[in-house]
């Protein structure tokens, strides 16, 4: 008995951080998840002359706690047809594979559940598209034709373009030498470069595919609405298709996460190393100084009482997170502890950008079809993503033989990228010369 | 799924894979089947080898309707096919009878009528393209051609008092005056849609993947075209010129000058690009127009009591969608004898076979989109 006491003891005490860490994921997450819903139901309205939610809450702020309410008490429909088991399996394996993923990335250097596993960035990778079985699952469970065509689809474009996404990771791991997500951000930090600037390449493709792989627009073809309904959440409704949608957020959070890491620098400020941006690392408080003073700006011009009262409370917020991004500046010994918010922020503020960008493409573009994605992934981002892995590794030899570091790399990576492009676009090129327009016109066979 | 006893399509087919075939039934509750359109696909893989549409679904009996109405109470019924082109539909009903009547509409009814169904195919084409991008993935013209349709229907608003359903045209003329500023507001809108139309196309004319997912999809050859009476834009795209306000001009469209667009290749991108240019020509024929109202009256001398000689005529307009042709049958009483109805999107509907076949799934409905059917008067 005292053993067992003892050995919990010294299991919490070993593992207590990790732990408030994972209850902070699964119970945060979700929320996190609602308001990019929010935000990108804004941004598009933005897009669009509308205004986009508005009514619950001020600025439909409290539109995400609505959205779950409603969910959690919606109808549980399961399908007569269905497989019971795997179509209550299915979502459960999506959402689960996504915040599992989610226990690999770091935030900051104090930030992360499985600290310094060494395997971290192919731990996320794989554990991330372990989700795929949720959604063939779903859809072949939900015995519906629109299901099954959305998940076949969606298995077919995630083999396709993993593998893309992987060649482009390995250009980045070429640099940091380690798989190691402290060790990855800490390599940018000794270059004092983004890899994502090393390699724009590798950084372009990743980011394509990772659209294609998270099946967010113009690639999101297993459940494009207008073609298959909702492809193989069609038959999920609820709680059900409410963990789908949270998986699919998370995944958006966890490509966005590998990419800040691997490329654009982890939790590191622009350059990193240079000393005349040093102000850079003010400009966290200064952001939310800015913000709060433009709260407080326009508090006397809402209409209402309590959308003042909330406006106040915003800017008195954003003045809290001021103060404590600013610490150090009067308390110089908090410096260390304060090194992970300004880390944090930096992070998350990447993050969000790469979000933005993915739902910028959303409101712009049309949808490929799916011989068009596949050829896209196949004919071109595939011999890309290799071509470059080759001249990337020649560039960085290259650039050992001369002892290049850092910013002086560019030197032999930026020709290297420009190759692998050429190359790329003339495989493309010589395809399509020697297949002419199979895809768009009928095939003998049916005519 | 039990849907193969519906209807059969046709014997077992070559798959590439010797897989079995999938019967996919698509509608009538569909995102984009544009109403309550059901589209039957045999599919191998996602490609399509056989369809049907089946349709019925909004059926309403409108030409039975018209046998027991008399002339002036069936008008506000036409206006219920093609509902986002109601004022297109009730300048043809109009027109029919009053040819039926040996009566003609004033000149300055005719000029009224003109802008308002040129503005009606401005707005019907906005609500095409809208839809017609959002098939194909592109979420956000949607709401700029709402944000336009919506000025034109403020104007119909203000001209007839009503937004969808207008019956804004009465047999023999009209029975509102032009508003006062009818002139000023359809040039402030005809101003700013120039602008506007050039957000669309940077939206999509020259983008890869709206080319990707238009181009040569969905090719009807002139020939076939003919063949089953496809008419309007779906027709032109093809090649053929024929516009109704050209070939048998009706209103006043012999008074202005414009250009009928025509496609060469008959795909789905044609049938875009015509749209856009008779969106863009229609905003010129309304520029023309304002410029000069006559004055006079409004409406011919037509008695209250609708009475036509025994006899039958049949007009037909430039619908938005095509050619709209009221076929009527009059034996001298107040009630027509018969009103058969030619509605364009019906005989356009019949392309969408050959169209399809070959295809994707997500190219079928861009096929379906490109055909610019309303079921309501496909059903009618």
């Amino acid at each position: 008995m005292q053993g067992v006491i003892q050995a919990t003891m010294d299991f919490v005490k070993q593992y207590w951080a990790p732990l408030v860490c994972s209850l902070a994921i699964v119970a945060i997450l979700p929320l996190v998840a609602g308001y990019i819903v929010l935000v990108e139901r804004k941004i598009m309205a933005d897009m669009q002359a509308r205004l986009g939610p508005m009514r619950v809450g001020p600025h439909g702020l409290l539109q995400p706690i609505a959205d779950a309410v409603k969910l959690l008490i919606k109808e549980d429909i399961i399908p007569d047809e269905a497989d019971k088991l795997v179509f209550w399996l299915a979502p459960v394996l999506s959402v689960a594979a996504a915040l599992l993923a989610m226990a690999g990335l770091a935030i900051g250097p104090a930030f992360q559940i499985a600290k310094d596993i060494n395997i971290g960035i192919l731990f996320v990778v794989g554990v991330s598209a372990l989700g795929i079985f949720g959604i063939v699952l779903g859809g072949w469970a939900s015995n519906s034709h629109y299901s099954l065509i959305g998940a076949l689809r969606s298995s077919a474009q995630l083999v396709s373009y993993e593998t893309a996404a992987g060649m482009a990771l390995v250009c980045g791991l070429l640099f940091a030498g380690s798989l190691n997500i402290t060790s990855i951000v800490q390599a940018q930090y000794d270059q004092g470069i983004w890899f994502g600037l090393l390699a724009p390449v590798a950084f372009f493709t990743y980011l394509v595919a990772s659209i294609a792989e998270t099946n967010r627009a113009p690639f999101d073809l297993p459940e494009a609405e207008s073609e298959l309904v909702a492809g193989y959440m069609t038959e999920f409704s609820g709680f059900r298709w409410s963990l789908y949608f949270l998986a699919e957020y998370t995944n958006m959070i966890v490509v966005a996460s590998v990419a800040t890491t691997l490329f654009l620098g982890g939790w590191l400020r622009p350059f990193p190393r240079t000393t005349w941006l040093n102000f850079l690392d003010f400009l966290p408080p200064l952001a939310m100084i800015g913000v709060a003073a433009y709260c407080f700006m326009r508090t006397p011009k809402q209409p209402a009482r309590v959308q003042q009262m909330f406006m106040l409370a915003v800017a008195g917020l954003c003045l809290a997170v001021a103060l404590v991004l600013a610490a150090p500046l009067v308390v110089p010994a908090v410096k260390p502890f304060h090194d992970g918010i300004l880390g944090a922020f930096w992070f998350i503020l990447k993050v969000s950008l790469y979000i933005y960008f993915f739902m910028w493409l959303r409101f712009t573009l049309p949808r490929y079809r799916f011989d068009q994605l596949m050829r896209l992934g196949w004919h071109f981002l595939i011999p890309l993503s290799i071509i470059n892995v080759l001249v990337i590794g020649i560039a960085m030899i290259v650039g050992q033989y001369f002892n290049l570091t850092g910013g002086a790399l560019l030197l032999t990576t930026i020709p290297a990228s420009i190759i692998a492009l050429i190359v790329a676009l003339f495989i493309l090129a010589s395809e399509q010369k020697s297949e002419p327009q199979k895809a768009s016109a009928a095939p003998d066979s049916y005519a | 799924m039990a849907n193969d006893t519906i209807t059969d399509l046709g014997e077992k087919q070559k798959t590439l894979l010797g897989a079995d075939e999938l019967i996919l039934n698509m509608g009538p509750q569909h995102p984009s089947t544009h109403g309550v359109l059901r589209v039957k696909l045999k599919l191998d893989g996602e490609r399509v080898i056989g369809s049907e549409c089946m349709i019925g679904y909004l059926h309403r009996g409108v030409e039975k309707i018209a046998e027991h109405r008399t002339y002036q109470q069936f008008a506000p019924y036409v206006d219920r096919m093609d509902y986002v082109a109601a004022v297109s539909n009730g300048l043809g009903y109009c027109e029919a009878i009053e040819k039926l009547l040996m009566v003609e509409a004033p000149p300055r009814a005719r000029v009224i009528r003109t802008i308002l169904t040129e503005l009606q195919r401005i707005a019907s084409h906005l609500l095409w393209l809208g839809t017609h991008a959002l098939d194909i993935g592109a979420l956000t013209p949607l709401f700029y051609c709402f944000r336009e349709r919506e000025e034109i229907l403020k104007i119909f608003e203000k001209y007839c008092g009503a937004r969808l359903t207008t019956h804004a045209f009465r047999i023999g003329g009209l029975q509102y005056e032009a508003y006062d500023t009818l002139e000023k507001d359809v040039e402030r809108f005809c101003k700013a849609f120039d602008s506007r139309t050039k957000d669309y196309e940077e939206l999509l004319t020259q983008n890869r993947i709206w080319l990707g997912r238009t181009k040569g999809i969905g090719i009807l050859k002139a020939e076939d075209a003919i063949a089953i009476g496809a008419t309007g834009p779906v027709l032109r795209a093809s090649g053929v010129k024929w516009d109704i306000r050209k070939a048998m001009p009706y209103a006043a469209y012999d008074q202005y000058k414009f250009e009928i667009p025509v496609g060469t290749t008959g795909d789905t991108y044609d049938r875009y690009l015509v749209r856009m240019e008779e969106m863009r020509q229609s905003r010129l024929i309304c520029l023309q127009a304002i410029e000069n109202i006559p004055s006079g009256p409004i409406m011919a001398k037509v008695g209250k009591v609708l009475k036509p000689p025994p006899g039958e005529v049949y007009h037909a307009i430039e619908a938005p969608k095509g050619e709209l042709g009221y076929y009527v049958i009059s034996d001298g009483t107040v009630q027509p004898y018969r009103v058969r109805i030619r509605p364009p999107s019906f005989v356009n509907l019949q392309a969408f076979d050959q169209m399809a076949r070959g295809h994707l799934v997500a190219d079928v409905v861009a096929i379906i989109g490109t055909l610019d059917i309303v079921l309501g008067e496909v059903d009618r």
